[in-house]
């Protein structure tokens, strides 16, 4: 727009940004303490916004740190053997290859993957029948005594494992018995308190070996490792390896016992029809890669009968964030938004007084050739420069307040650009709002009467 | 420029050939009325409804040095503020350099009174917070005057009222006599053509007085149209002409 000489032959009255501004700022400092009590409100509001979206980011990133990062990783899959055709009791052969693991571990993205099953007490394998065909599992081996006599049902389905052969009183344990492939072992992750995990060498050769939880050494009385010691799973003995006290990556049941997957099929047979007791890959993956790998799991282990598997991917974390974050800010933002209200009122009433203050100042603008329009911007910018100053304190309050708890609490801080660095912008928003009515009557203002005053 | 030299008007002292004259913007004939008023009044409506100035007709031409008497409530002041373009008449008209401003718009007559008019009231009227060049350059600020030129036009025209040594002065330390020169360099930094001064020696003792008439003197001889409303005779008697006013009505005219 062009500010040519009007029909009067002077310029229509202006003030320019910078004029604005100075005046604004002038206003302002003339009550510096007046100014920091207007904007307290604004600098509440505005800090609570901040520092509740920060603090919610950041506690969201911590809650998504600790339990994340195994389930993100972690891919299962479990076998739906085709039964059809088979006589009525009889156990089909697994889906899985014989070489799931390295099929597996080809995998862009996986870091470790094996196959695992819980062993059934099969009633042809084991000499007596125990309790719902689980094989018992102890320290002795069974058959210098009765072993049925002897032999009590259990009532959980679990193998019988002992210390001592059967015979001297030892009833035996009734404890989990995983098969498990080397890979499998590596993806439980263990933390071995002593011995090694098993190998594939043991897996190659049906080596007669296990790997105990420190529970299940604990209630066989295994606590060395130096003598070799062996348990008996259903009479037959297996040398102990390893103790591990805790899985990083749990399959499904808490392990008590671990014994090579080739081993089990000698001597227990094919695994389970059912879901509960089907073979199933566990899949370690690394961050972020879950979702891929469960795409290519069921081809990359049968090509030719990819539907014989059921793969389950880990929830996508986002979601489950979100859904954390609208649940804890949702009543801080509303109390946040409640302080910037007040903020307002607050700037809206202080512009007021000082509207009605200096109206001797505005009748003088008039005077000096001021227009409504100048009197009215003038006050207007008074007000938002006090608002923008109420959001930049605040946010910078704010972020202070998310460092010193995440620093507190040795968490990551996180504040999202999106959010923290517009949010000075609110309170710009809120003096605008509040200058409106304030300023409106700085125009109105008599000159006559403001100058009378004097 | 050129042609404040010519606009010395009849009964004026010599006007030096300054180049820094007041009025030296606003060209014209030499003898062409500044305010020209025909039937010029204000009412005030009630309850109850209050005229305050009766119909009245003025001629104020260039370089005329005014005085308007009367005791309170004579309706001096709302002939002023009509005059500055603060109020608006009920009837009549108000011409301006020639500008009929009946029908102008708010910015068209904040623009005429910010260039054209200078104002000196009797409380000074300075910003309590800024310094004296400070409140001399308010009056450049809506005129579109560039920044960089503000600051020696403020300190020139505390210059010509003696105040070259107060510019960084707050209102609060300076004297009556300094304030009020303050609130004339400020009235004149525009260089409007006429000067509307209200009471201008009210709060002032009697030697300040004098020198603030004084400076009107001079700025008349420069060729400034000066017009000054007071009850008080000794300012009444410096100007060239003296009108007083009684019941809203201008009664007498005293031409010296």
């Amino acid at each position: 727009m062009k500010r040519a000489r009007s029909r009067v032959g002077e310029p229509p009255p202006h003030l320019g940004p910078r004029d604005l501004l100075a005046e604004a700022l002038a206003g302002i400092l003339q009550r510096p303490g007046r100014a920091v009590l207007t904007v307290l409100g604004t600098v509440l509001g505005v800090g609570a916004f901040v520092a509740v979206l920060g603090l919610t980011a950041t506690a969201t990133g911590q809650i998504g740190a600790q339990f994340d990062l195994t389930r993100a990783t972690t891919v299962t899959a479990v076998d739906q053997p085709d039964t059809a055709g088979l006589p009525d009791g009889a156990v089909p052969v697994s889906d899985f290859p014989a070489d799931a693991d390295s099929r597996m571990a080809r995998i862009d993205g996986v870091s470790a993957a094996g196959v695992w099953w819980p062993v059934r007490n099969d009633p042809a394998v084991t000499r007596t029948p125990v309790g719902d065909g689980n094989p018992a599992v102890t320290r002795t081996p069974v058959g210098d005594g009765n072993p049925a006599v002897n032999r009590t049902p259990v009532g959980d389905g679990n193998p019988m494992v002992t210390r001592t052969p059967v015979g001297d009183d030892d009833p035996g344990q009734a404890l989990t018995v995983l098969a498990a492939t080397p890979g499998a072992v590596r993806a439980m992750s263990p933390r071995l308190t002593a011995g090694v995990p098993l190998d594939p060498f043991m897996e190659r050769t049906h080596q007669p070996v296990a790997l105990l939880s420190a529970a299940a050494a604990a209630r066989l009385g295994v606590t060395r490792l130096d003598a070799q010691p062996a348990v008996f799973i259903n009479g037959l003995p297996y040398t102990v390896v390893g103790i591990f006290d805790q899985v990083r990556r749990e399959p499904g049941a808490p392990p008590g016992v671990l014994i090579p997957s080739t081993t089990a099929l000698d001597r227990f047979g094919n695994p389970g029809a059912t879901p509960d007791q089907a073979a199933r890959a566990l899949v370690a993956t690394r961050v972020g890669a879950a979702a891929v790998v469960a795409r290519q799991l069921a081809v990359a282990l049968r090509p030719d009968r990819s539907e014989a598997f059921t793969v389950t991917a880990p929830p996508d974390p986002h979601s489950l964030r979100d859904h954390v974050t609208t649940d804890l800010s949702g009543l801080f933002l509303a109390l946040a938004g409640l302080c910037l209200l007040v903020g307002a009122v607050g700037i809206a009433s202080t512009t007021l007084v000082a509207v009605l203050e200096r109206t001797e100042e505005i009748g003088l603008r008039r005077a000096l050739g001021a227009g409504t329009r100048q009197v009215a911007a003038q006050f207007l910018a008074e007000s938002t420069a006090l608002g923008t100053l109420g959001g930049l304190l605040g946010t910078a309050l704010g972020v202070l307040t998310v460092l010193a708890v995440a620093a507190a609490r040795d968490w990551t801080a996180v504040l999202s650009p999106a959010t923290t660095l517009p949010a000075p912008l609110l309170g710009t928003l809120v003096g605008l709002l509040a200058g409106l009515y304030p300023s409106l009557r700085a125009a109105r203002v008599d000159p006559l009467q403001a100058l009378r005053t004097g | 420029m050129s042609t404040a030299g010519s606009a010395s008007a009849p009964g004026s002292a010599s006007a030096p050939g300054s180049e820094d004259v007041p009025g030296a913007d606003v060209s014209g004939p030499e003898d062409a009325p500044v305010i020209e008023l025909s039937g010029l009044a204000r009412r005030f409506p009630g309850p109850p409804p209050v005229t305050a100035l009766q119909p009245t007709d003025l001629v104020v031409r260039r370089n005329d040095y005014l005085a308007i008497t009367g005791p309170s409530g004579s309706g001096k002041s709302t002939l002023l503020h009509l005059l500055g373009l603060l109020d608006t008449p009920s009837a009549g008209r108000y011409l301006l350099d020639g500008i009929d401003t009946g029908p102008l718009s708010d910015p068209d007559r904040a623009a005429l009174r910010g260039r054209r008019i200078g104002f000196v009231f009797q409380a000074f009227h300075l910003l309590p917070h800024r310094t004296a060049l400070e409140n001399v350059q308010l009056a450049l600020t809506y005129h579109q005057v560039p920044r960089a030129e503000r600051r020696p036009r403020a300190l020139a025209a505390l210059e010509r009222l003696g105040l070259a040594h107060r510019t960084d002065a707050l209102p609060t330390t300076l004297s009556g006599g300094e304030r009020q020169r303050v609130a004339i360099a400020r009235a004149l930094v525009n260089r409007p053509g006429l000067l509307l001064c209200d009471e201008p020696t009210g709060d002032l003792d009697s030697a300040n007085a004098r020198a603030v008439l004084d400076e009107f003197d001079v700025l008349h001889a420069q060729g400034l149209t000066l017009l000054v409303i007071t009850h008080d005779p000794t300012v009444a008697g410096r100007a060239g002409r003296h009108v007083a006013m009684r019941d809203g009505r201008l009664t007498a005219e005293v031409t010296r």
